[in-house]
């Protein structure tokens, strides 16, 4: 990608929790040997279902958990126990915000940027994420969008060259997350490294230079969204609906490879056209029984399809 | 935007730990005093004390008058409501809000959080210190000039003592249950714990548990260098040994989430 060293490198990552009473005092392997890098002016997006360890690989990045196997390096050290000099450069927005509730918004920023020689504009992180709207509100009385958008500010307060942002549009808005979505766009044009972690296709999709698939504490697949939907773009899926003839008698005129599955009673749909080929005997067999389909539609496949897929497999292999 | 005033990557951006720690210190007072239960635990309760202590005559034989023998005890008490209670409770709920998570990935960093919350210690108790020396004073206070030293002294190593026993608590335990614990220990240490009665005055049988409390070698010998001006050592060195241990257990078993 560049030939400039990444900022954060994990290899190998394993992290045990416990011990858990109710597993009779045995220790959990939460992370499994995850490995990931991630590049300054790009989003690396870690995405996976919810427990699948997203949060705790962001953690050991942060040096807030100690790994128990692996390494990580982040901006060159390692991140626990680092030095408030490596910590200066690294910001965070945890996913439960982390926000005295006490405290207004404004104040809470000002004092976390008085922590930096070169913090950000406040005044200006205030006004783009909407802030001021209620800045006469005690945390503890702010929506989960709004508080969101504080933790934002706060993780920016400090101009950092790394930030970390776990599930940065859980509660937004629309509006707000547009302007968080933007926000993160001018970040990586400005050449922060960027590492978030969502369990939503939709964001990963929208935002991401390059994602990794975090599936039971490890990478299961990895890729720019257009390199994990294109590998098997020709997987293409086509629908036809409303089958009258009985399948079996049928199926042996389609190419082997076609899948026809029932997902409801008297409901057909063939999964499997690869080229144009399938597609026109697929056709044939149709104008040869006289079968006009429903619907028919060919569609790449979304990161979800990927990630569906590979959470599958991860349960067939259990 | 947020990046106009980025300087070159690699360098750091933290300002100087000294200068850190008194920002999370000014912070920390500032959280401190803004909170109204504080505020009647650290000023209030401590002010009733002190007047009912002296007009009840309590403590008739401990002192020629009530007054010399009531403010000692009181400062005690300012130290454990303020170093043990408040900043317990505090720092609970800063881990349940995940306050402390966040704070400690900012330079500051964990230790940066520790010595703001030590500084707060010190700044409130410093402002106890002076509204009831002052309104002690007001009511015909008159400490031993020569036990003064040895009170500033004292009271450091009680905040010491005692924050470290916060921490403790406050970083093992869920936070309402440190909310109980502290303000249960608060009520009893001031009653039976010789804060604000001597030791000596507890049931012969307790005397030997309570002349080991933190509570009492703080009370005793606030009383004994303020009353009489000298120093008592075996106090002194019982706060130390809960600094240490406190300090010690709070370092291992501090959970920050």
């Amino acid at each position: 990608m560049s030939n400039v060293s990444p900022s954060l490198v994990i290899e190998g990552l394993l992290k045990d929790f416990g011990p858990v009473p109710a597993l009779d005092g045995r220790m959990v392997r939460v992370l499994n040997g995850i490995s990931l890098k991630a590049n300054a002016g790009a989003v690396t997006t870690l995405l996976g279902s919810n427990g699948a360890g997203k949060s705790t690989t962001l953690a050991c990045a942060q040096g807030l958990l100690r790994p128990d196997g692996g390494k990580v390096t982040l901006l060159g050290e390692d991140p626990y126990g680092a030095s408030p000099a490596l910590r200066s450069r690294v910001g965070v927005m945890l996913q439960d915000g982390g926000l005295p509730p006490s405290l207004r918004p404004i104040p809470l920023l000002r004092h976390v940027a008085s922590l930096y020689q070169r913090p950000a504009d406040i005044n200006a992180l205030i006004e783009r994420l909407g802030i001021n709207e209620f800045a006469n509100t005690s945390i503890r009385r702010l929506s989960g969008g709004q508080k969101q958008r504080v933790a934002l500010a706060a993780a920016l307060a400090g101009n950092p060259e790394v930030i970390f942002l776990d599930e940065p549009s859980a509660g937004l808005d629309p509006q707000s997350r547009q302007v968080v979505f933007d926000l993160i766009n001018e970040l990586r044009s400005a050449g922060l490294c960027i590492v978030l972690t969502t369990h939503l296709m939709e964001d990963a999709q929208r935002l991401s230079d390059y994602v990794y698939i975090i599936d039971d504490g490890i990478n299961v697949a990895e890729g720019t969204v257009a390199e994990l939907t294109a590998r098997a773009a020709h997987e293409a899926t086509a629908q036809a609906v409303t089958f009258t003839a009985a399948p079996a008698l049928l199926l042996p005129e389609l190419p082997a490879h076609l899948l026809l599955v029932e997902p409801a009673p008297g409901q057909y749909r063939l999964e499997g056209v690869r080229d144009a080929h399938d597609l026109a005997s697929l056709t044939t067999w149709w104008a040869k029984e006289s079968i006009l389909p429903e619907s028919l539609l060919m569609q790449p496949r979304t990161l979800e399809d990927v990630f569906l897929e590979i959470a599958d497999k991860g349960n067939d292999v259990n | 935007m947020s990046t106009s005033t980025q300087a070159a990557p690699g360098t750091s951006n933290a300002v100087g730990t000294l200068k850190r720690i008194m920002l999370q210190g000014r912070y920390e007072t500032l959280a401190m005093i803004r909170n109204g239960e504080q505020l009647v635990i650290a000023v209030v309760l401590p002010l009733m004390a002190l007047f009912g202590l002296v007009f009840t005559n309590l403590l008739g034989n401990v002192a020629a008058r009530p007054i010399d023998a009531a403010v000692p005890g009181v400062l005690a008490l300012c130290v454990v409501s303020t170093a043990f209670t408040g900043q317990g409770i505090a720092t609970g709920f800063d881990r349940r809000y995940g306050v402390m998570r966040f704070l400690s990935t900012t330079p500051l960093g964990r230790a940066g959080l520790i010595y703001g919350k030590v500084m707060a210690v010190l700044a409130v108790l410093a402002m106890q210190v002076i509204v009831i020396g002052g309104t002690g004073l007001l009511m015909g206070w008159q400490p031993s000039p020569g036990g003064i030293p040895w009170a500033i002294l004292l009271l450091a190593l009680g905040a010491a003592a005692f924050t470290a026993l916060g921490l403790w608590i406050a970083g093992t335990v869920r936070p309402e249950a440190t909310l109980a614990i502290t303000n249960l220990a608060w009520v009893l240490l001031a009653g039976v714990g010789g804060l604000l009665f001597p030791s000596t005055s507890a049931p012969a049988i307790l005397q030997p548990i309570i002349g080991l409390l933190p509570s009492a070698a703080l009370g005793d010998s606030l009383r004994t260098a303020l009353i009489s001006g000298t120093a008592s050592g075996s106090g002194i060195l019982i706060l130390l040994a809960w600094t240490l241990i406190a300090g010690f257990a709070a370092t291992r078993w501090f959970k920050w989430n």
